[in-house]
């Protein structure tokens, strides 16, 4: 190991979860490539071969693919596996991002979803040849209906933001629909980014409303902003600091009775599985992250799934096609029915992430309603448990019971010239994915940690360990968390040089002279 | 319950109890006191008991077991979702876990995996455009057109939108979905005779931000790229070409060489399973002057504080976490997973193999044209050449036809009665490298066969 990588004592293998690793080095696929190689086989082709150049002028033709390289099977293997080593996962450890609920993902879900019966059908096969994937959509809507206290579920939107998209349309359709012109949505100073952005997408005019001292939302803020202009508030519920907000029900009152409508997004429904409903809080609509609550894969960035639920004020208004039983005289099974002549219409070339719907309802059976709302109770469990624990070593703004996640922020670290962004990275060291950093915008530095249920008691303490051994490195030696991650392959990235000078492909070297 | 507590949930009661004692709170109930009596839930869900593992497989295998698909059936249904075959090392680079079980790549040291593969992606989407710069994928390829729309609206700040004859119904719905509330104009050209959309050039103005062209198009034909360019361009528009079937562009030349200044699609045919159409993978490129202006994720290279290569996420202030209501889109992943399988699968076909491939299905889409020339009762009605997905014209209804081919064991393509009922009794037939001859001869006789 290089004196670089040396810890001092005290440091990450004090603590005992990180590690080195073996780390390849692997350069680019275009910088290994070698004319004639493949790592493709063919079929033999059983029709007379035709000449495309017979149909089409040759300017219309391919000639060459010279940007795709040339390698074999097992060089495509090795390189994609070496890369993999490069990556943190859930699988190898803590991932505490806040908001993003990552939690395990079961094994069960994924090789369901691999069966060909929904890995290898297709969305225009005839209703008839799809009745288990209709089912399936069929009780998860209604599902995430119960779980929610909304009245009617579509599972098309491909991610949160898109279900966000989705329920603004349905929103704005409804005002249109009542005759009404609104132009303002009112968005809390601790929401999501997605939020301010799905509304002006809906050329929405966004009214930031202040969040009180305690970091909740308070009554007498929405009715001062609450005008007949305004047609929703988007809410989030527990909110990005990872409180309830406490006054949510006389909040939607208060737009009720303004004729407005409440949003909410559902990013952290995780802490209220089985404990409260949006819907019975006031929620009208409402989006779900199946791959933060329900546990499907992250993928290194999607694809998520976003399904959106409503009271039935809002169905007629929902994304075609919607998923019916058959009924009485119809006969049994199920079908697709696109005739909503107020629809918002459609949102996704098919259905949607299908193969999430898949994982989602295995994770729904596999735990069922007492297992629901445990993980709701140990989530919560495991972030106040994570603020008793750090309140001691670390400054908790809003030293509150909290629901599914903590925040600190950087007000213990003034002084050592130690940043939120360098605690991070030297989490990194001691073998975690730092917390989401400088979200929410309200707190100063904030550290936001969300360890779902998915989190051992031992695996806390050591991450708390992590975290107060770097609070007092900070203190004695703040250069080596300042240059932190010291243990990676790569040291830290040069982000502003990324954006200065963007390069976004690779290109061939220039020959040389 | 089945007796046991959840497996996905490793905490005893003896930790529940240390645990509670440490947050100062007497039973898990208490930890939601902040939630105001009224508000709670007084019961349980109304959902079915958990079940166990096997039951679970079982239960859900049976669900399954319940759809037919491209491996259970000869199957000819395309219509922007294509079968093709996977090569078993895409399934299994995909399937490891440091991979699908990661996250949107915000800390670059710790997800250079993550990362490099989606520059390679962005560098491969390139090559096969023609253009500059790729995004980091989107949603699917209906969502990508309306995201390249919406480029080309803010790119040139103007307001009407044009749409050629050929453009997949569904991504014609997606896009007025999307632009409803923007209040744009869009024109929608009518077919001509042959297959190809009426002529662009008489549709602009000087308003048109975009004209939208598919390659090949819905119905099968490929449009004059290039003369699509040249009008587009004369009145300061913009062209969008959208591609559904990515593998066409191993046979067609790329659209951005031809004069496209977005090219943006559906590349689920790279090596990602059908899987009812969804997680399916939007691609979208443009031109170096448009870079300020493209929605979604983006990669770049840079070096680290030792000065070697590395890849981190930037140009992050197009985006809604830092921009919020002034973002590009309020995009916040991409399809990472259905990104990686694309990378995968491309590199394994390579330079060649790709054009290989898709020359195989091109000669299986002109040896079915062939063998519906030469069999009384079906016909060709559209004239213009296409790449591996064709009309044909049956003597009875699309509806009899399909089920004639089902009881044969064949998936026969898209009834047309739904989409294009003027063009009469019709299927969309597409031929990928599974059809084998002797399927697409069976399916030829079952079209035909009007008993």
């Amino acid at each position: 190991m290089s004196d670089e990588r040396r810890e001092p004592p005290g440091g990450p293998e004090a603590v005992g979860n990180a590690t080195c690793g073996l780390a390849w080095e692997e350069p680019l696929l275009f910088e290994q490539s070698r004319p004639g190689r493949t790592g493709y086989s063919l079929p033999m082709l059983d029709v007379p071969d035709a000449d495309p150049a017979a149909a089409f002028p040759a300017e219309w033709l391919r000639d060459d693919l010279p940007g795709l390289p040339e390698l074999s099977e097992v060089e495509v293997v090795r390189h994609f596996t070496r890369l993999s080593t490069w990556n943190a996962a859930v699988d190898l450890g803590l991932y505490p991002l806040g908001s993003c609920t990552m939690k395990y993902n079961p094994k069960l879900n994924e090789a369901l979803a691999r069966l060909p019966g929904f890995a290898a059908a297709h969305p225009l096969q005839p209703v008839a040849l799809a009745q288990g994937f209709l089912e399936l959509c069929w009780r998860l809507e209604r599902a995430l209906a119960e779980i929610s206290g909304m009245d009617r579920v579509t599972l098309q939107p491909a991610a949160g933001a898109q279900g966000e998209l989705a329920g603004i349309m349905m929103i704005r359709a409804y005002h249109e629909q009542r005759g009404e012109r609104r132009s303002v949505v009112l968005v809390p100073d601790s929401a999501h980014g997605t939020n301010p952005a799905s509304a002006a997408l809906n050329d929405y005019r966004v009214v930031t409303i202040p969040s009180g001292k305690d970091g909740i939302l308070h009554p007498d803020a929405v009715a001062a902003a609450m005008t007949p202009e305004v047609a929703a508030l988007m809410i989030t519920n527990p909110n990005t600091l990872g409180l309830f907000e406490t006054h949510i029900a006389e909040i939607c009152e208060i737009v009720h009775a303004k004729g407005g409508l409440v949003y909410g997004d559902g990013a952290n429904l995780n802490a209220l599985l089985g404990i409260a409903r949006p819907g019975d809080l006031g929620i009208d609509v409402m989006h779900f992250n199946l791959h933060k609550t329900f546990s499907t894969p992250h993928g290194g960035g999607g694809p998520g799934a976003g399904p959106v639920g409503v009271k039935n004020a809002l169905a007629p208004y929902l994304p075609v096609p919607v998923v019916r039983k058959l009924e009485g005289s119809e006969g049994s099974g199920f079908t697709l029915d696109y005739e909503f002549p107020l629809s918002i219409g459609r949102l996704h070339a098919n259905f949607g992430n299908v193969g999430m719907f898949v994982r989602a309802w295995a994770y729904l059976r596999s735990l069922g309603p007492e297992g629901l709302r445990r993980c709701a109770e140990i989530a919560v469990l495991n972030a106040n448990y994570l603020r008793a624990k750090l309140r001691e070593t670390w400054h908790v703004p809003i030293d509150r019971p909290v629901m599914h996640e903590c925040v600190l922020s950087d007000h213990g670290l003034r002084g050592t010239g130690v940043t939120t962004l360098d605690v991070a990275k030297r989490l990194i060291d001691y073998g975690y994915h730092p917390p989401t950093v400088y979200f929410p915008l309200i707190v100063h530095g904030a550290l936001m940690i969300e360890p779902t249920e998915s989190e051992p008691r031992e695996g806390l303490d050591r991450f708390v360990a992590a975290l107060e051994a770097i609070a007092e490195e900070a203190r004695r030696d703040p250069e080596r968390v300042r240059t932190a991650p010291h243990r990676t392959r790569l040291a830290r990235l040069d982000e502003t040089r990324a954006a200065r000078r963007p390069v976004l492909r690779w290109r061939p070297p220039e020959p040389e002279a | 319950m089945t007796g046991d507590l959840p497996r996905y949930i490793p905490h005893t009661d003896e930790d529940v109890r240390a645990m509670l004692a440490e947050v100062g709170v007497p039973d898990l109930e208490a930890l939601f006191a902040c939630v105001p009596e009224k508000l709670r839930l007084a019961r349980l869900l109304d959902l079915p008991s958990a079940a166990s593992e096997q039951e679970v497989w079982r239960e859900i295998g049976a669900l399954a077991a319940r759809n037919a698909h491209s491996e259970s059936h000869d199957w000819f249904l395309g219509a922007g979702t294509y079968a093709h075959y996977v090569p078993a090392a895409v399934h299994a680079l995909a399937s490891r876990a440091e991979f699908y079980t990661a996250y949107t790549p915000y800390q670059p040291e710790i997800s250079q995996g993550t990362l490099q593969t989606i520059f390679e992606w962005q560098t491969m989407i390139c090559a096969l455009t023609g253009l500059d710069v790729s995004n980091a994928s989107l949603y699917d390829g209906a969502s990508a057109t309306a995201e390249a729309v919406l480029l080309a609206l803010r790119a040139t700040r103007r307001s009407r939108v044009v749409v050629a004859a050929g453009l997949h119904p569904h991504y014609g719905d997606v896009l007025r979905t999307y632009l409803r509330a923007l209040g744009t104009r869009i024109e929608w050209l009518p077919r001509e005779p042959d297959g190809r959309s009426a002529p662009i050039a008489p549709a602009l103005d000087d308003d048109t931000a975009c004209v939208v062209v598919q390659s090949p198009s819905f119905l099968g034909p490929v449009p004059d790229v290039a003369a699509a360019a040249a009008a587009a361009h004369e009145r300061g528009a913009l062209l969008v070409v959208v591609v559904t079937e990515a593998l066409s562009l191993g046979l067609l030349r790329a659209p951005g060489e031809l004069g496209a200044d977005v090219v943006c699609g559906e590349a689920q045919s790279f090596g990602v399973p059908t899987s009812f159409g969804g997680p399916a993978l939007g691609f979208l490129a443009t031109r170096e002057r448009f870079l300020r202006q493209l929605p979604g994720r983006l990669v770049g290279e840079t070096v680290d504080a030792r000065g070697r290569r590395g890849f981190v996420l930037t140009l992050a202030t197009r985006e809604q976490h830092i921009r919020r209501e002034k973002a590009t889109s309020n995009i916040c992943t991409n399809q990472g997973l259905c990104l990686l399988y694309a990378t995968i699968y491309l590199s394994l076909l390579g330079r060649v193999g790709l054009r290989k491939l898709a020359r195989i299905n091109y000669a299986k889409a002109e040896y079915l044209k062939r063998r519906v020339r030469e069999t009384p009762g079906l016909s060709l009605p559209l004239a213009a050449p296409g790449f591996h997905e064709v009309v044909v014209g049956v003597p009875d209804s699309g509806a009899a036809a399909l089920a004639r081919a089902l009881e044969a064991g064949i998936v026969g393509g898209l009834d047309l009665a739904d989409y294009e009922p003027e063009l009469g009794p019709a299927l969309l037939v597409c031929t990928t490298e599974l059809a084998s001859r002797a399927a697409i001869d069976r399916l030829v006789a079952c079209l035909a066969d009007r008993r």
